[in-house]
């Protein structure tokens, strides 16, 4: 199948800092692949440089098969892009951001207003699609901007945090109206993000960036299992960490003050032998190996999380899956 | 007809927010009110030029300086598009950077016209006699000005990374514009130091221009007000194109 994408050593310098360094993928048709990783790694760097936006320092790339120096213009036809800070027009109503748009898009004239009714009732606005958008929730902007960008029927859809700041109810309907884009439309869907529940449920891919590299590229599934197995905390005294060595299905062993974080095969099949090396324990969490854990095997750092309602978001989830 | 149709739907955003903002009629036009009845009653009760009471003699002046003030801060908009990241989506369309800019002086032109516009229906409270020829004349001045001053504060709008840093340096730009174009004076018996810097300000065609046809009275040919603010226009125009292709 032919590639919707492909980067060749696209690079980007801001004045002496290499925000994005040699980049090459290649992106099939109708995959949707996540590039991961902290803030400043260079992901929305990377997107504006796909879209035209911004000129690389060195390298290029092809949209579609069209050049994004040479053919600028065919690019910008065939993408759609929802932005990290909302650019829909405040002092426009819903419906008019969309019509506009339209019109930007040569959106043939006989099929607009379906178009938009489409996208209104996709993200749930045709009751607001006639309010002013300064009069709209930050939730409810973002739905509107995701609706211009499918309006058109790009062939390719990039999202730049798509649900940075959102509540997990949008969120997950965000997740969901992604999903059937990608499926029914066959639509090449690029999002970068920081959240790791949002690029394993949704990318076919991830690429993990850090410092303007890709540190790894593959499935979700892949990366996690490329962490050894499943991940062992115990809270014991720290003297007893040499004992986890001799035990043959751990595979990576970290302590700090008293906690110990194990890597384990099968950890609930060879818990028990675990649990009697370490002696007397305070408490024991085991869970299967998240992206964080990818990451932070190949970078040697964490994901943090810094938006407010993100960061409760992602403390929910977590407690939901280490139950 | 791709390329028309998104040049139109710019325009048509400019014009919806400017129906929308109505605030921005009243403001542009109460400042020229304000010269036409204090500043034009009062001084024109002590002096005249010519035969011509001095309200009457600065009523051209004051529609330009109108067109002047509205056109070049028209810029503005585009610091605050780029600010508010409304124009990323712009940018990232499949519409040429001239395209862009083309539909962005079309809608300040449509602003300036309008506000012009109401200042010409003053005209019939001064007493003034319009003829239609008169009147087309006016509107033809009135859109060479609003043209190339939009393209002016455009030019300049695309440089300024501040809405702050926009409004100090179109300051130092508008008001020497307007007050050596001969707006509030004739040019015929003032030095000649000042002669050569009201010839050097383009704005001054645009008054020359607009009193000729309202007034009957002027200080150049017809043809070289229509001419150097026609080459004007045309300059600002296509060194708008070249800074909008240049815009980050």
């Amino acid at each position: 199948m032919q590639n919707s994408i492909e980067t060749f050593d696209l690079t980007k310098h801001f004045k002496g800092t290499k925000a994005v360094d040699r980049l090459n993928v290649k992106i099939k048709q109708g995959e949707i692949f996540g590039l991961l990783g902290p803030n400043g790694a260079g992901k929305t760097t990377t997107i504006s440089m796909l879209c035209t936006i911004l000129k690389p320092t060195e390298g290029t790339a092809t949209i579609n098969g069209y050049d994004i120096l040479k053919d600028p213009h065919n690019v910008r036809k065939s993408i759609g892009i929802v932005f990290q800070e909302p650019s829909v027009d405040d002092i426009l109503t819903g419906r008019e951001n969309l019509r506009l748009h339209t019109m930007w898009y040569s959106v043939p004239r006989e099929i607009r207003d379906k178009r938009i009714d489409e996208v209104l009732q996709l993200v749930g606005l045709e009751k607001r699609q006639n309010s002013l958008v300064k009069t709209y929730s930050g939730g409810m902007r973002r739905r509107l901007e995701l609706a211009r960008g499918l309006l058109h029927l790009p062939k390719v859809l990039f999202l730049d945090e798509p649900t940075l700041g959102l509540d997990p109810q949008t969120r997950e309907h965000i997740w969901e109206y992604i999903e059937d884009m990608s499926k029914q439309r066959e639509m090449t869907i690029v999002l970068t993000t920081h959240y790791m529940e949002e690029a394993d449920r949704l990318c076919n891919r991830i690429a993990i960036i850090d410092e303007g590299r890709i540190v790894v590229m593959d499935s979700p599934l892949s990366l996690k299992e490329s962490v050894g197995g499943d991940i062992v905390c115990l809270k014991t005294d720290p003297a007893n960490v040499e004992r986890f060595r001799t035990i043959e299905s751990v595979s990576k062993i970290e302590a700090d003050d008293n906690n110990i974080v194990l890597t384990v095969r099968n950890a609930s099949q060879n818990l028990k032998e675990i649990l009697d090396v370490a002696g007397k324990i305070d408490s024991v969490e085991i869970r299967s190996a998240s992206l964080n854990d990818v990451f932070l095997k190949y970078t040697g750092k964490e994901i943090r999380v810094e938006s407010g309602e993100g960061g409760l978001f992602e403390r929910v989830m977590r407690a939901r899956t280490s139950k | 007809m791709s390329r028309f149709e998104g040049i139109y739907a710019l325009w048509l955003r400019e014009f919806i927010v400017f129906t929308r903002e109505r605030s921005r009629i009243v403001t542009s036009i109460f400042s020229p009110i304000l010269w036409l009845f204090a500043f034009g009653v009062g001084l024109g009760s002590s002096i005249k030029i010519g035969d011509l009471n001095y309200q009457l003699f600065i009523y051209p002046g004051i529609l330009a300086q109108t067109i002047l003030f509205s056109g070049v801060f028209y810029g503005v908009y585009i610091v605050w598009d780029r600010k508010i990241d409304i124009l990323k989506a712009v940018l990232v369309a499949p519409l040429s950077r001239t395209s862009i800019f083309v539909g962005k002086v079309l809608g300040g032109c449509t602003d300036s016209m309008i506000q012009a516009f109401v200042m010409l229906m003053i005209s019939f409270a001064l007493g003034i006699h319009l003829t239609p020829i008169g009147f087309l004349f006016s509107l033809l001045f009135i859109f060479l000005l609003a043209l190339s001053l939009v393209s002016t504060g455009l030019i300049i709008g695309s440089l300024m990374e501040s809405p702050e840093g926009f409004n100090m340096v179109v300051s130092f730009l508008v008001f020497p514009l307007f007050f050596f174009s001969g707006a509030l004076f004739p040019l015929d018996n003032i030095p000649f130091w000042l002669s050569i810097i009201t010839y050097l300000d383009p704005v001054t065609y645009g008054v020359d221009g607009l009193r000729t046809v309202i007034l009957g009275v002027s200080r150049f040919p017809f043809y070289v007000d229509l001419g150097v603010l026609a080459a004007f226009a045309a300059v600002m125009f296509t060194v708008g194109t070249k800074a909008f292709d240049r815009m980050k």
